[in-house]
Formats: C-alpha cells, sequence, structure tokens
C-alpha cells in the first residue's frame, strides 16, 4: 500500500488542454473517489495514474517515488475498467491469475491466491467459466478479483459500476467498500454519480472542466460547498438556487417581489448580488420565505418531492418526509431552516 | 392404443395444413428454392465433370464409359504426380509464407502511424490489379534478360550475369510462389486487420498492468482473440493457391520440364490444350480429396471455440 500524490498535473491532447493543474493528495489507505460530470478529465487522470497515459506537466508519485517516466507495469496499480476488459478467452480463474503467470510465479501459489481471492467475492463456483457465461455483476466480480489477486500499491477504478442496474448497483456499492475495509489498499475511484462517491468515500474530490473544485469528505462537501457548482453537484435532488440582492435587514430581495429575512451575520454582505442556495429537504412549511405555487407532487413512499414556481419564475423542489398532498396550482409558504441557507456571489458564484 | 383415438380430428385434418403447422416441412419449402438453384448451377457442372473422368470424350467426339481407366492411367503418369508435388509443395510454402507475411503487415497497419488510410489502400493494389496483368508484369520482372531485379543485383555487383528465373526448375517453383505470395498478401492481411480492429484496446491496457510486454501482449491476447479469423481466412487461402491457374499460365505454362505444373494447369493442359477431356477431368476430379481435406481441416478448426459460446452452462 502507498500514498498517492498528484502536484499540479497537467495534460493536453494536440491542443487541447484537458486537465489544468490538478493537485491531490491521497493518503496510505484512503478511499478516494473522483467525481464530476462526464467529460470533466477524471478518467483521464486516472489513466495517468495508471501510466496509460502520459503526464504532460506536473508530477503524480506513488509509496513517494515520483512514477512520470515508470511503465505501467512497474508502478504496481491494479485497475478496474468500466467495460472490466476481461479476457474472452481466459476462464475466470485464468483470467484473474494471469498476472501471476506473466510473472512467472509457481502455479501452486497461483491458483491459492486465486482461490483466495475467489473465495473474498463469492466466485469459487464459476472459477471455469468464460467471461461470456457470467452475468454483468458477475463479470464486475472477477474484474475486482483480477485486481485483488495481484495485492497492488494502489486499486484504480473507472466508473465501475456504472454498466449495473440500478439495484445490483446499490449492492456492489456496499460491496466495494467492504473490501476496501478489509484490504485497507489505497483507492482511486472515478464515477460521475454523485451518490456512489457520497455512500463511498472517505474523501471526494470534485472536478470540473478539468479543475478540482473541492476536496473533501463527503459531510463536509454536502455542509459546506465551497462554491455554487460543487453545492449543485452534491445531493439529490438537487439544491435550489433563487438569485437576489442583500438590502438593509439584511433581506433578500428579488423577482415577483420576493423579500425573506436573512441572519444577522449576512449584514456584511448589504448591496451584494448574490445566489441564495437551499437544498429541498431544507425547506419547511410556513411562512417568512417563499410564496410558491405548486407544479407537481411525487409521492415515493418515503418522502414526497414538490416541484413548485417562485413569483419570480424559478422553479423550486421541496422535499418533506410527511405526507403532504398539494393540488397543482395550489399556493404554499416554503420557508428554509434557519441556518441551512447558502450564499454564493452572483458572479463568481464562490460561496460568501 | 387409445392415444390415436384420444386426439380425434388430427386424422381428417388436410395435408396442407399439417405442413403448414410444421416447421421443418415449411422451412424445407422455403428453402427449396435456393435448393434447386444450387443443384441446377453447382452439382451439374461437378457432377458432368465426373463423369468426364469415367469416360474417354475428347473435343468434338462423344466418349465412351470406361471406367476407371483414366485414373488407372494417371496412377502410372510421372508427370501426373509430379503435378500433385508441384501443387502441394506450392500451396503449402505460398500459404505460411502469406500468413506470416500477411499477419505481420496487418499488425504494422494496426499502429497508429501517419497516413493509416493510405497505406491500407496501397496494400490492397496487389488484389485489385487483375491476375492476368500482374502475373504479365511478373513475366517481365523474371525476364531472362531485361529483369529488373538481375539488373539491379549486377549493378550493385551482387552478381554478374542475369539470372535464370524462369527456366531453372527450382527457380521457377520459388519465382511462381513470390508471385503467388505477393497476389495474396492482401487477403490475408486486410481481413486480419479487420480483426485487430475487434479486439477492444482495453484489452491490451488491462494486459499491460498485468505486467505483459508487446510480445506476451501478442501471444496472450491478440492471437488467440484472432484465431477464429484465422481459421477462415487461411482455409480460403489455401483453397485459392490449390486451384490457382491463370499465374502459372501465364508465367510458364507448367515449364521448364513441367517443373511448375500444377493439378489445375495440367488438367487444363491435357483436357483442353490437347483435347483429352476425360483425362483433363479425372486429374480435376483428383483435386476433390484434397480440397475436402483442407475444407474437413477447416470446418473443425472454424468450429465456435468454447469461449466464445455465450450464456447458460
Ligand atoms: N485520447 C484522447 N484524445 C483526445 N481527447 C481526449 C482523449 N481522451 C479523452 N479526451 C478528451 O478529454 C476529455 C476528458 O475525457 P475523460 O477523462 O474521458 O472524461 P471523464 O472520464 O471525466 O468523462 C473529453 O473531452 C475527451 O473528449
Ligand atoms: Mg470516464
Amino acid at each position: 500500500m502507498a500514498a498517492v500524490g498528484i502536484r499540479d498535473v497537467r495534460k493536453a491532447f494536440g491542443p487541447a488542454q484537458i486537465l489544468h493543474g490538478v493537485s491531490i493528495d491521497i493518503a496510505d489507505g484512503e478511499f478516494v473517489i473522483l467525481v464530476g460530470p462526464s467529460g470533466c478529465g477524471k478518467s483521464t487522470l486516472l489513466r495517468m495514474i495508471a501510466g496509460l497515459e502520459s503526464i504532460t506537466t506536473g508530477d503524480i508519485s506513488i509509496g513517494g517515488r515520483v512514477v512520470n517516466d515508470v511503465p505501467p507495469k512497474e508502478r504496481d496499480i491494479a485497475m478496474v475498467f468500466q467495460n472490466y476488459a476481461l479476457y474472452p478467452h481466459m476462464t475466470v480463474a485464468d483470467n484473474m491469475g494471469f498476472s501471476l503467470k506473466l510473472k512467472k510465479a509457481p502455479s501452486t501459489e497461483i491458483s491459492t491466491r486465486v482461490n483466495k481471492a475467489a473465495d473474498i467475492l463469492g466466485l469459487t463456483p464459476y472459477l471455469d467459466r468464460y467471461p461470456r457465461q457470467l452475468s454483468g455483476g458477475q463479470r464486475q466480480r472477477v474484474a475486482m478479483g483480477r485486481a485483488i489477486v495481484r495485492d497492488p500499491q494502489v486499486f484504480l477504478f473507472d466508473e465501475p459500476l456504472s454498466n449495473l442496474d440500478a439495484k445490483l448497483r446499490v449492492a456492489m456499492r456496499a460491496e466495494v467498500k467492504e473490501l476496501h475495509q478489509r484490504l485497507k489498499t489505497t483507492t482511486v475511484y472515478v464515477t460521475h454519480d454523485q451518490i456512489e462517491a457520497m455512500t463511498m468515500a472517505d474523501k471526494i474530490v470534485v472536478m470540473h472542466d478539468g479543475k478540482v473544485e473541492q476536496i473533501g469528505q463527503p459531510l463536509e462537501l454536502y455542509d459546506r460547498p465551497r462554491n455554487r457548482f460543487v453545492a449543485g453537484f452534491i445531493g439529490s435532488p438537487a439544491m435550489n438556487f433563487i438569485p437576489g440582492h442583500i438590502d438593509a435587514g439584511p433581506v433578500l430581495t428579488g423577482a415577483g417581489g420576493l423579500s425573506m429575512a436573512l441572519g444577522a451575520e449576512a449584514t456584511q454582505h448589504q448591496g451584494r448580488d448574490v445566489t441564495l442556495g437551499v437544498r429541498p429537504e431544507h425547506l419547511t412549511l410556513g411562512e417568512g420565505g417563499f410564496t410558491a405555487e405548486v407544479v407537481v407532487v411525487e409521492p415515493t413512499g418515503s418522502e414526497v418531492q414538490v416541484n413548485a414556481r417562485l413569483p419570480g419564475g424559478e422553479e423550486i423542489v421541496a422535499v418533506f418526509r410527511e405526507r403532504h398532498m398539494f393540488k397543482p396550482g395550489e399556493k404554499i409558504g416554503l420557508k428554509p431552516q434557519p441556518g441551512l441557507m447558502h450564499l454564493f456571489d452572483a458572479q463568481s458564484g464562490e460561496r460568501i | 392404443m387409445a392415444s390415436a383415438d384420444t386426439i380425434p380430428g388430427t386424422r381428417h385434418r388436410s395435408i396442407l395444413a399439417r405442413i403448414g403447422e410444421s416447421r421443418g416441412a415449411l422451412g424445407f419449402l422455403f428453402m427449396l428454392p435456393a435448393a434447386i438453384l444450387l443443384l441446377l448451377f453447382l452439382t451439374y457442372p461437378l457432377g458432368l465433370g465426373i463423369w468426364l473422368g469415367f469416360t474417354d470424350e475428347r473435343i468434338g467426339r462423344a466418349g465412351i464409359f470406361i471406367g476407371l481407366e483414366n485414373y488407372e492411367y494417371l496412377l502410372d503418369d510421372s508427370v501426373f504426380w509430379l503435378s500433385v508435388y508441384n501443387t502441394v509443395l506450392y500451396t503449402t510454402v505460398a500459404s505460411v509464407l502469406k500468413f506470416a507475411l500477411g499477419l505481420w503487415l496487418a499488425l504494422l497497419l494496426n499502429e497508429n502511424l501517419p497516413f493509416k488510410a493510405f497505406f491500407r489502400a496501397i496494400v490492397l493494389l496487389p488484389w485489385v490489379v487483375p491476375t492476368v496483368l500482374s502475373a504479365i508484369a511478373f513475366w517481365w520482372i523474371y525476364d531472362a534478360q531485361f529483369s529488373i531485379v538481375s539488373w539491379v543485383l549486377i549493378d550493385w555487383g551482387i552478381i554478374d550475369q542475369p539470372i535464370n528465373f524462369l527456366g531453372d526448375p527450382n527457380n521457377a517453383r520459388a519465382s511462381v510462389i513470390a508471385a503467388n505470395v505477393w497476389r495474396g498478401i492482401p487477403f490475408v492481411a486486410i481481413t486480419l486487420l479487420a480483426g485487430l480492429q475487434t479486439i477492444p484496446p482495453s484489452l491490451y491496457e488491462a494486459a499491460t498492468l498485468d505486467g505483459a510486454g508487446s510480445w506476451q501482449r501478442f501471444r496472450f491476447v491478440t492471437f488467440p482473440l484472432l484465431t477464429p479469423i484465422i481459421a477462415i481466412v487461411m482455409t480460403f487461402s489455401v483453397l485459392f493457391t490449390f486451384t490457382d491457374f491463370q499465374l502459372i499460365y501465364v508465367l510458364t505454362r507448367g515449364g521448364p520440364v513441367n517443373a511448375t505444373h500444377l493439378m489445375a494447369t495440367l488438367s487444363f493442359q491435357r483436357g483442353i490444350s490437347g483435347g483429352n477431356l476425360g483425362e483433363g477431368a479425372a486429374i480435376a476430379v483428383a483435386m476433390i480429396p484434397f480440397l475436402l481435406a483442407a475444407i474437413l481441416f477447416s470446418f473443425f478448426g472454424l468450429q465456435r471455440r468454447r469461449w466464445q459460446q455465450g450464456g447458460g452452462e
């Protein structure tokens, strides 16, 4: 196991700049998730750690050693690909033991280690099958088994669960996390799914357009997003954003006659254009907030999601544990819970 | 006993209705037109050829059935046996070379080289040019006096006399094989290239991370995944080579002293040029066992490997 250091790494494919100076410190044994919308450069960064892509500038180190010029096979990392990349002509056992076979390990050692990994992953009955004869979840497990058998310094995962159906994904999420708790191998895991990130990670790195937006523990990102992007990306359903202006009082005023009292600490920002952010689950029914017109009510059983429209035209989403059954067109009062509002600068989007 | 009585009505249904319900009969019905076409255009000429082999028919004179006389004659004919030897040698050496060079070329073309599309198009050229035309070009290249190869080698001082490409038996064999290989490589290379492109790059990346060098990636990933397509392409290549005619006919006509006579050219020479239709047909029929063997070999080689089968146990 080893720590991984990423220092001001940049990547360009020809003229296209993909990563614009990314720095991340990953401690020994940590489970770090890179999350961000598709195309933001997560896979590229992961492949640079693996050595499958060159590093344009910056340094990547594994276990304290800069590996920029170290070929992939000497980096002692294992990677699980999104499409699993299992060798179709090899049985499950051969797939898992391939790296050891290449190292010319004795066949008894190979089978011991393959059996042990198969045991951990519940693959023992399938060792003689070919990948084609397995379900998606089983293939996924074989891909992980191939990584486990090697007992590498670092595990790299590139969206390993995105080809699975929703139910299996939830189950595998727990399985991957449990595996990490058991093996304690440093892990870098890429996903575009913020729920995966929130539920599995020790530390989340939110990326956007080739830049790191924020690094922190899951709840840290949820509670104190550093900017509007992170605020909108983390949490489901997504945070509501309402543009406004801070007037004396302090009061937030906005389109459609919006006027809402803010905490005293907002006085220092008086006169600024801001965006108010409030999570759907932090809205309660009551006066003193927004008046909204109900558009759609979506009960899920455990909670009720209400989509409503503010007088200024913005859509707002609220989630209640109580089974409120509003009719479309009904006027309701929505009030943010005190202390659970976020203010962002209207121009820069930074938290204030 | 009682079963016939328990399903009344079945006996009364018309034959047509029963055909309509039986998948097998219906399937046969639909295949009939194709089967008739095949029978007419494939089986008739083949049957006629085989029949001619049992007669002493000559051009312009109908023959009579003479049993195995043609074959008995061929058994003692050293030229026939030489042509068998030549054909087997020609096919084996040319196929092995075409496979090795074709695979090598396919691997090269699969790399990320500049002007990729251009090179791929160039490789196809030998195959696009009509055989007779390329054979004539080779005829010049192999000319006893004006050969460009000899000329260049003499110019470089490597040899001091023109090479007798087509005049010496072994030289002639090597020369026609070289021409055949030149012509056959594109088919092998382009088909294998298509096969290479179906191998997902992530398999190579996974193998790289597993610690495989470039030879090991070829040995453990590329080659095994390519075997199904290799089986197909080599079957066709062997069949084409074994039945080759045009190249030899233009370059050497089987000479010198029958050293390059293949069974196909000998059959033509005896049957059409020589007018002995029966004997020519018998030589052609003698090719059938070899071709059948090649087809059977490929049939087993072509069978889907266990790893290609999906689902289930
Ligand atoms: N080999 C490549 N050549 C050129 N552009 C690439 C290459 N690989 C990725 N890109 C570009 O880099 C960007 C980031 O890609 P990627 O890292 O795969 O995103 P993510 O995994 O976050 O969805 C994308 O815009 C993609 O088009
Ligand atoms: Mg990706």
